[in-house]
């Protein structure tokens, strides 16, 4: 070999900056967007606070995917038709999450579900939560059902849809 | 000269202040779908490579390289982002078929400026957090130390400046792609507030949303392809000092870096003779000028009798920014490298419409990722 | 158009650690140093420079690559940032394959960089915005979550064990106690550290994952006329690959990733190897967690579907086995400055295949290794293929 390939850095703790050993500074970023919904996602949106969920349907591929857009990815035909789909579904895959977004630990778990859509084609669903539940109960393939938000407090959004809970 | 790799479809969708009626993802799929209809391609069955430019910041989510395969046909194919101007996209589709991994390929890139509520302290955060970002200065302030220094050494006066305006937003008038068209008097553009003295609000492209992607071949594609190639003769991109503390303001040594391997490859010993057309930057009305004297396409001493002649006019002798440039198609944020390449594609393959110069043979892109950046590119395109 | 032959010629790289005092550009500048005079050269005859960096929400800022091209050695000189989130790391070497295969360039430098504590409190926050800003981010995921729905599915599709996914993070962080730039190393580990560490995101537990951290990785890559001029011991990359499945991931099945057997293949493809179980001496998969380790070797075509397990339960994956499995210690042992940990991986077999892997070395004077690294909403796969 002809040199040391690795170089030592300087590690820091918590306590160095607690202690004023290193000056740092403080930034925060203002950033803001409005982003466009679109065709397919705003209809999504749309469905939602209607109390419905939508999907959309392929002509080629003879499929229907949940949420719904207007160009299929595998055959690059436009996918014109919004189909409405239950409200119901299965547990495709599950987690209980003992932390939350931010890094805030919690001793009732979340429950995160990737939750196939019935009348979609299978396999096919969006992520959601699971609730009114105990975290044991909860298994893969378990038939669950929307929870909705009163109709008077839908805003046009996937929290319009509170959680899903066993059927 | 090299006729390796060649350009075979663009498509286009915008360009406009505002697209609510479009997802970005639905804004790229339009475009997609023209460019590979222009093209006279599939991409599911006929294109090996994609690649997008993108900046998480700009686009509000982080790793934003997740959503760009669906709309664009790439599932389950390579595909890759560049953080870069549209031209460093474009590059690198160009330096991949040259390798041998791919032989057609199409890039991408897009804006959707108008989703940004908070442009300018996104880019803020582009300064050096120690150094820099602490002053809290609108970040324009940066064009306004470079134009001041530029016209000082190139003894070009802010009405020099305002006859770029000019010249570009009329130009803009004739592109039905451009939103900014506008018939100004200079005493219009002059009469306006200063942003970051001697840098006025009019100088500034305004943002607008769009989305580009163009296909490029290998030679033995585009030769078998039914639309007329038009060829990469030469491309070249270069950084400079990130820094603000070492910079030369008065120069842009990274667009004449970039512009000399660019000529290099292309064989091209005296630009401003071969070259018949160019797209250049024109985020502000002084960085035109700018980059002509750094492209080597004029003297800094011959620059403003040339104003002043009109060479640079849809009718002059080199005719610059046809298209309306940015100043008239707006800001594109990353997409302003591909707008402009549009540009000469169109006016190469003699579709310009009203624009269109007569026979045409080699134009040259030119672009810059904007402030608070070195960072630019140079392409050199061929008719058939 | 040929593809020209690339070789390795240099490598190095800065201690991974869990809060570095030295800024991005100083991290990525001590990584450049290293790697350059490993190689005996200087910036003077680099002809281009290649950057990964994952979210520049880590770092805190803005077009982060042009913040780094200097520090990277992009001093008026052709430089570009390539950018697959996780898989980062193992492309931009690919970029710097591509850049010197195109003919363009003959000496390019490769440069990864990593500075993920610069994110307050902590930097898992910033993944609140890889997900979908209409549809998912409302719900406030964690990043653990995809994780942990796609552990689960993997577990359950298989019926594999906890305690033997375990194993995983074992051998991971045993390996990583003779790695000198290691986060993580622990000659004592057992698997009942690991089931008894902190449930994070069931079935997630503490030591499955991967730590935060800083770090660079640079790497020289030379055309082969040049390489055979710097060095006697070049390391060619025969083979790469890449594929990006679709964004769309609740409608995809999570127990196989299909996209690394794609790239997988592409590389293998290329590389000429028809057999990799057998002509793969050295694997470095992608290991933030310990379950994506057999995920992708499944993926790559190392181990049938669901069997994985097997090479690290009968002994295959130790470096002294039949094929050593992450001998560097990987990211559960090195650490996870994203794209700076994918490098790391390829680093890791340059020094495998010229027998200057010190205590790491793997025995019996392996000759073709492989590194992948994963990303995006697991989406994406990137494979690299190095031999001599």
């Amino acid at each position: 070999m002809n040199s040391n390939p690795y170089v030592p850095v300087v590690s820091l703790t918590e306590d160095d900056f607690s202690n004023g050993k290193v000056l740092f500074r403080h930034d925060k970023l203002d950033a803001r967007y409005a982003w466009d919904t679109g065709i397919a996602i705003g209809a999504f949106l749309g469905g939602l606070k209607g109390g419905v969920i939508l999907g959309s349907y392929c002509a080629t591929c003879r499929k229907i995917v949940t949420p719904p857009r207007i160009v299929c990815e595998w055959c690059f035909r436009p996918m014109r038709r919004l189909v409405q789909l239950a409200d119901t579904g299965r547990v495709n895959t599950f987690s209980l999450c003992y932390v939350t977004w931010d890094v805030k630990r919690i001793s009732e778990p979340e429950i995160p579900a990737v939750i196939e859509i019935d009348g979609a084609s299978p396999g096919h669903g969006f992520l959601h939560k699971i609730g009114e539940i105990s975290p044991t109960e909860v298994h893969i393939g378990m038939r669950v059902q929307a929870v909705w938000k009163p109709a008077a407090e839908r805003c046009g959004s996937i929290t319009d849809i509170l959680y899903f809970r066993k059927l | 000269m090299e006729r390796e790799v060649a350009i075979v479809g663009v498509g286009w969708e915008g360009f406009q202040p505002t697209t609510p009626h479009y997802s970005y993802k639905e804004l790229i799929y339009q475009a997609a779908q023209k460019a590979y209809h222009n093209a006279n391609v599939d991409p599911r069955k006929d294109i090996q490579s994609f690649v997008t430019v993108a900046e998480d910041f700009i686009e509000g989510t982080s790793i934003f390289d997740e959503y760009t395969p669906d709309q664009l046909g790439a599932v389950l194919k390579p595909m890759h982002t560049i953080t870069g101007d549209g031209l460093h996209g474009l590059i690198t589709a160009y330096l991949m078929i040259r390798s041998g991994i791919c032989k057609i390929a199409a890039v991408e890139a897009h804006s959707k400026a108008s989703n940004i509520k908070t442009l300018s302290q996104i880019t803020h955060y582009a300064l050096d957090p120690m150094l820099n970002r602490p002053f809290e200065f609108h970040p324009d302030f940066i064009a306004g130390l470079e134009m001041a220094r530029f016209l000082h050494e190139a003894h070009i006066t802010p009405e020099d400046c305002a006859l770029v305006v000019q010249k570009n937003r009329r130009n803009a008038l004739e592109n039905p792609s451009a939103p900014y068209g506008f018939d100004y008097r200079l005493e219009e553009i002059q009469d306006c507030q200063p942003v970051a003295y001697p840098l006025l609000e009019s100088h500034i492209a305004q943002p607008a949303d769009g989305a580009i992607v163009v296909v490029l071949a290998s030679r033995e594609i585009a030769e078998s392809l039914t639309v007329e190639p038009i060829w990469i003769l030469g491309v070249g991109w270069c950084n400079d000092m990130y820094n603000l503390e070492y910079r030369d303001w008065g120069h842009l040594p990274y667009v004449t870096k970039a512009a000399q391997m660019a000529y290099h490859q292309a064989q091209i010993q005296t630009p401003s003779k071969k070259i018949d057309f160019a797209e250049v930057d024109d985020l502000y009305a002084y960085r035109e000028l700018m980059s002509l004297v750094a492209l080597g396409l004029i003297s800094k001493h011959e620059l403003p009798d040339a104003l002043k002649m009109g060479k640079f006019h849809s009718t002059g002798q080199l005719p610059i920014n046809l298209s309306g440039g940015s100043l008239g198609m707006g800001n594109l944020l990353e997409a302003n490298g591909l707008a402009k390449l549009v540009e000469a594609v169109l006016q190469l393959r003699g579709q310009a419409g009203k624009r269109q110069l007569s026979f045409p043979h080699i134009g040259l892109v030119q672009s810059w990722r904007g402030i608070p950046t070195s960072s630019a590119a140079v392409v050199i395109l061929a008719s058939s | 158009m040929s593809l020209r032959k690339v070789a390795v010629v240099g490598a190095g790289m800065t201690h991974f650690v869990r809060r570095a005092k030295e800024t991005p550009q100083e991290l990525a500048f001590k990584a450049v140093r290293v790697a350059l005079d490993s190689c005996e050269l200087t910036l003077m005859d680099i002809d281009a420079v290649c950057l990964g960096t994952a979210p520049d929400s880590f770092d805190g800022i803005h077009m982060n690559g042009e913040y780094l091209s200097q520090a990277a050695g992009a001093f008026r000189k052709p430089y570009l940032r390539s950018y697959v989130g996780g898989g980062t790391g193992v492309f931009v070497p690919i970029q710097g394959w591509y850049h010197v295969a195109s003919g363009l360039f003959d000496v390019v430098l490769v440069v990864a960089e990593e500075k993920m504590s610069s994110y307050y409190p902590h930097a898992q926050a910033a993944f609140l915005t890889i997900f979908d800003h209409t549809i998912e981010r409302p719900l406030k995921p964690n990043l653990l979550w995809i994780f942990a729905l796609e552990m689960n599915r993997y577990m359950t599709t298989y019926g594999l064990s906890k305690a033997d996914i375990a194993r995983v993070s074992v051998l991971h962080k045993r390996n990583a106690a003779d790695h000198p730039c290691a986060l993580l190393g622990d000659p004592n580990i057992t698997v009942e550290d690991v089931l008894q560490s902190e449930t994070l995101a069931w079935p997630v537990q503490r030591l499955d994952v991967s730590p935060v951290s800083d770090g660079a990785v640079a790497l020289v890559l030379a055309a082969e006329h040049v390489a055979r001029r710097i060095t006697d011991k070049p390391v060619w990359i025969e083979g790469v690959g890449w594929c990006l499945d679709t964004a769309y991931w609740t409608n995809r099945d999570l127990a196989y990733p299909r996209y690394v057997e794609m790239a997988a293949k592409m590389a293998y493809e290329m590389a000429g190897i028809k057999e990799p179980r057998k002509e793969i001496h050295i694997a470095e998969p992608y290991d933030p967690f310990d379950y994506k380790a057999l995920h992708h070797l499944e993926g790559l075509q190392l181990a049938e579907r669901g069997k994985a397990i097997e090479l690290y339960l009968n002994g295959d994956a130790e470096r002294s086995g039949n094929l050593p499995i992450c001998p560097s210690g990987g990211l559960l042992g090195v650490g996870n400055p994203i794209a700076a940990a994918g490098l790391m991986k390829v680093a890791e077999l340059f020094w495998q295949l010229r027998g200057e892997a010190g205590k790491r070395q793997v025995p019996g004077n392996p000759k073709r290794g492989l590194a992948q690294a994963w990303g995006d909403l697991m989406q994406v796969g990137t494979v690299i293929i190095l031999g001599r």
